[in-house]
């Protein structure tokens, strides 16, 4: 029959599909782990980099990386985190509401080129902040919020509103409520979206190349936040396109596997056990 | 010949035997009614009479249900054939999210049917089937979702109806309707009887009464008894049938 | 005795709790304006940079006619020419070749894991996917530079640069996000439409291809909005691979720009307050009313399946 034949060719389709997924990824990761693991020795992962002779480092790289996530998310999770429990507790059903909430949306969807031109307009030139960790980590913090905020709103919308309420039967103010109750209870999934973001932000390239730019300090490690700050994945693209050492392809490459490791780090390691403690905290077994 | 014959059939989810050694002949053209406490098994055996419990993962059956001479559960069979001729509507009702006249023109289409003017001619007919043709003839492309919950129930029906069915089944139509739908569609079973072999699940014992010819009285996945509908009710033969029919459980 | 918000004075702890009330009732009411402002102040974000951003792309045209800058393919900056069509031709041609190559695989993929997979198989896949979505544009690029340019070279001649290799690398960057939201899409439907269609006769492919994939409609296209979106917007991977003149493509192999590279491209390379500069930021602008008609795009696909 006519249709019984589709319904085969059509299953063996969508199972070619699937497993062709599963290769493209399988092979992705075989690529860049393959390439890039031999070249992952401790000198490289905290050496200094060379700009002429092979065999430098990435250690002020990754030091960049870390230290300008930290400062964006410094500055980012407390605004992120007020408007989120603002649109997740207090917000009625307004314009003033529909007007957040298509603003953040629209922040999200913003390409990360237009953040760099935008953040080198305000920070670097007229806060005059120049090309350094600050404003990269403002411009990047920047990326982060529009997430930060749907995140939090999430988690929070998530637990169970008896908690709240049953607080507020008690008698506490809606404050009290929210840092007792609401906050610890969504902390799980709040861990987990805010380590999204973090992996996100780590592979950051083009807003920071024109914030942060293509140079690191002297001094390792150096918490100046006024000096140039070049992270690990800005280095990578460097290193490929304008790089004269002789080793720029394995440098890229080593780069770019232990950019992959962090962010499955950041993905395995902190994800699961939140939601491990999720399970428990919700009395699952 | 009875159309459909029921044999020794057994049926587990998993390790849970929900379906014990059933034995059951149901004539061709009239309705029967199934009836019996929640968890009984009366929707499970009406669902193996389309292999619709082949939609569920870990579901083993064994024995035979014989529809039209063949068994449903020799491997050859086409399965897409046999739901063609036997029907069935949902608790719930279920319309697709498409017109009035796509949700009933759905099935003749997916067999085959492709020219305008015979859909029409089906549609049509289903519907005054369904005693809905009066209702929704100039709202014939509108979603089927603007429909209220009886009629949504009664375009299911004249959807299951489209494709000619010869078996009709149908699980608790009617217990998530008002009283009002609940005695239109009552009525639409009882004026189909002639056309169709109707079996019918139902938690309501008067709508059993009401409606059915012969009832099967299922307790713990067994059929307890299945007689005529009258006979059953006023002079039961099994003491559990009694005390489900009085209302000492259930 | 009639009940008061406040304990009688008779209580020994009478006065300190008042008092603890009346400052957590101030906190309240000061942590509520935090949030509020918190709120104002990203929602403000969006619109300074909208405006900071045009304005300065505006003044653009100042120095180039807006019939130059959208239709002259003629881009050199040296000689203040600044004819961005070549590279607007070349985004629409990137994304197209992108979403060609990504959603049909997307949606088989979404389906397969949606409807066929073993449970096991979608307990692997989905996390999986759900990780590429957090790899950085860098590496893709460095992966489509690495073996997929060498590769094109060699079958096909020439560099290997062009819109084909970054076509390939932006949909392998996008199907993750197609295939994650068409995947939710389709199993968050009821199983009753599932069942209703099977009960008619209909085989799975026909149940799939006429009762999920269109109910499942508004939320398939979300996902490829989302997609194509990312696919404009996309920076880093497509430098890599595409080649970066200045020019329109006369193949699929021949190196090109898009508005994305052309603004990293230059960018180093101009100074504040010149055309060259104040044309990069028009581009940027650009892109960003392109992203926000996307989004808006997305808010009517929503709006439109609510009211079905």
């Amino acid at each position: 029959m006519n249709s019984k034949l589709t319904d085969r060719i059509a299953t063996v389709l969508f199972w070619s599909s699937g497993i062709l997924i599963v290769f493209i990824l399988v092979w992705f990761l075989y690529r860049i782990l393959g390439d890039g693991i031999p070249h992952l020795t401790w000198d490289f992962i905290t050496g200094k980099p060379e700009e002429i002779v092979a065999g430098g480092g990435v250690g002020p790289q990754l030091f960049n990386s870390f230290y300008i996530l930290f400062l964006s998310l410094l500055f980012s999770l407390p605004v992120g985190f007020g408007a989120g429990i603002y649109l997740a507790v207090y917000a009625q059903k307004n314009r003033f509401t529909d007007w957040i909430r298509v603003s953040v949306e629209a922040l999200s969807s913003v390409p990360s080129i237009v953040f760099a031109l935008f953040g080198a307009l305000l920070f670097v030139k007229w806060f005059d902040l120049k090309i350094s960790i600050l404003s990269g980590a403002l411009t990047l913090s920047l990326l982060n919020l529009p997430v930060l905020v749907r995140v939090t709103e999430e988690a929070l919308r998530a637990v169970p509103s008896s908690y709240f309420q049953a607080s507020l039967a008690l008698g506490s103010s809606r404050w009290q409520a929210i840092r007792k109750v609401l906050l610890p209870a969504a902390l799980p999934s709040l861990i987990t979206g805010v380590t999204l973001v973090a992996g996100r932000a780590l592979g950051e390239s083009a807003i920071l190349i024109f914030t942060s730019g293509l140079s690191v300090s002297r001094y390792f490690p150096d918490f100046n936040p006024m000096v140039m700050g070049e992270t690990l994945a800005v280095h990578l693209w460097y290193v490929q396109a304008t790089s004269v050492v002789p080793d720029a392809k394995q440098i890229a490459q080593g780069s770019a596997a232990l950019l992959v490791i962090v962010v499955l780090i950041f993905n395995l390691l902190i994800a699961i056990p939140s939601r491990l403690l999720e399970k428990k905290l919700s009395g699952k077994k | 010949m009875p159309a459909v014959k029921i044999e020794n059939l057994n049926l587990y989810y998993g390790e849970f035997h929900a379906l014990k050694d059933i034995h059951m002949s149901i004539e061709d053209k009239s309705i029967t009614a199934f009836i019996g406490p929640s968890g009984c098994g009366k929707s499970t055996l009406l669902r193996t009479l389309n292999r619709m419990n082949d939609m569920i993962r870990g579901v083993r059956i064994s024995g035979k249900v014989v529809i039209g001479g063949s068994n449903i559960y020799d491997p050859n069979i086409n399965v897409e054939l046999l739901r063609k001729n036997v029907g069935m509507v949902f608790q719930q009702p279920n319309p697709f999210p498409k017109s009035i006249y796509d949700n009933v023109a759905y099935g003749p289409r997916i067999h085959g049917i492709t020219r305008k003017a015979e859909l029409d001619e089906i549609v049509e007919k289903s519907l005054r089937s369904a005693a809905l043709w009066d209702e929704v003839k100039d709202y014939l492309k509108k979603s089927a979702y603007g429909l209220s919950g009886g009629q949504q129930q009664r375009l299911c029906i004249a959807r299951a109806l489209a494709v000619n069915p010869q078996i009709l089944l149908m699980d608790e139509p009617t217990s998530a309707l008002d009283p009002i739908s609940t005695l239109k569609i009552e009525e639409l079973i009882q004026q189909s009887k002639n056309d169709y072999t109707i079996v019918i699940v139902t938690h309501n014992m008067q709508q059993a009464a009401r409606v059915s010819n012969q009832t099967a009285f299922f307790l713990n996945g067994e059929v307890v008894e299945f007689s005529d509908t009258v006979k059953l009710f006023s002079n039961p033969q099994d003491q559990r049938t009694e005390d489900y029919i009085t209302g000492r459980f259930g | 005795m009639a009940h008061t918000l406040h304990s009688p004075p008779s209580e020994p702890q009478g006065d300190s709790f008042a008092r603890w009330k009346k400052r957590q009732t101030r906190n309240d009411k000061i942590m509520k304006w935090v949030f509020i402002c918190s709120a104002v102040f990203v929602s403000a974000i969006i619109f300074s940079i909208v405006i900071f951003v045009g304005s300065q792309g505006l003044q653009t045209f100042k120095d180039v006619s807006p019939i130059t800058f959208f239709f002259s393919t003629e881009w050199t900056p040296s000689s203040d020419k600044f004819g961005a069509f070549s590279f607007l031709f070349s985004t629409l041609a990137l994304t197209l070749l992108a979403v060609v190559f990504a959603v049909p695989l997307a949606l088989s993929g979404a389906v397969f894991m949606a409807k066929m997979a073993p449970n096991w198989m979608r307990d692997i896949l989905r996390p999986a996917t759900d990780l590429f979505v957090g790899i950085p544009s860098v590496v893709y690029g460095l992966i489509g530079l690495t073996t997929i340019v060498p590769f094109l070279g060699k079958t096909f001649g020439g560099t290997g640069y062009g819109l084909l290799p970054a076509g390939i690398i932006l949909a392998i960057m996008i199907l993750p996000t197609i295939l994650s939201i068409s995947e939710d899409a389709i199993r968050t439907l009821p199983v009753s439409l599932e069942a209703a269609s099977l009960a008619l006769g209909a085989t799975r492919w026909q149940t799939i291809w006429r009762v999920l994939l269109p109910a499942a409609g508004p939320g398939i296209v979300t996902g490829v909005i989302l997609g194509i979106g990312r696919a404009i917007g996309e920076t880093m991977a497509v430098f890599m691979v595409i080649g970066n003149s200045p020019q329109m493509p006369r193949s699929l192999l021949d190196s090109t720009t898009v508005l994305t590279t052309a603004i990293a491209k230059d960018m180093p390379h101009t100074f504040y307050g010149t055309a060259w500069n104040n044309s990069l930021y028009l581009m940027a602008f650009v892109l960003l009313l392109v992203s926000l008609l996307l989004i808006l795009i997305i808010r009517i696909v929503a709006r439109k399946s609510e009211q079905r």
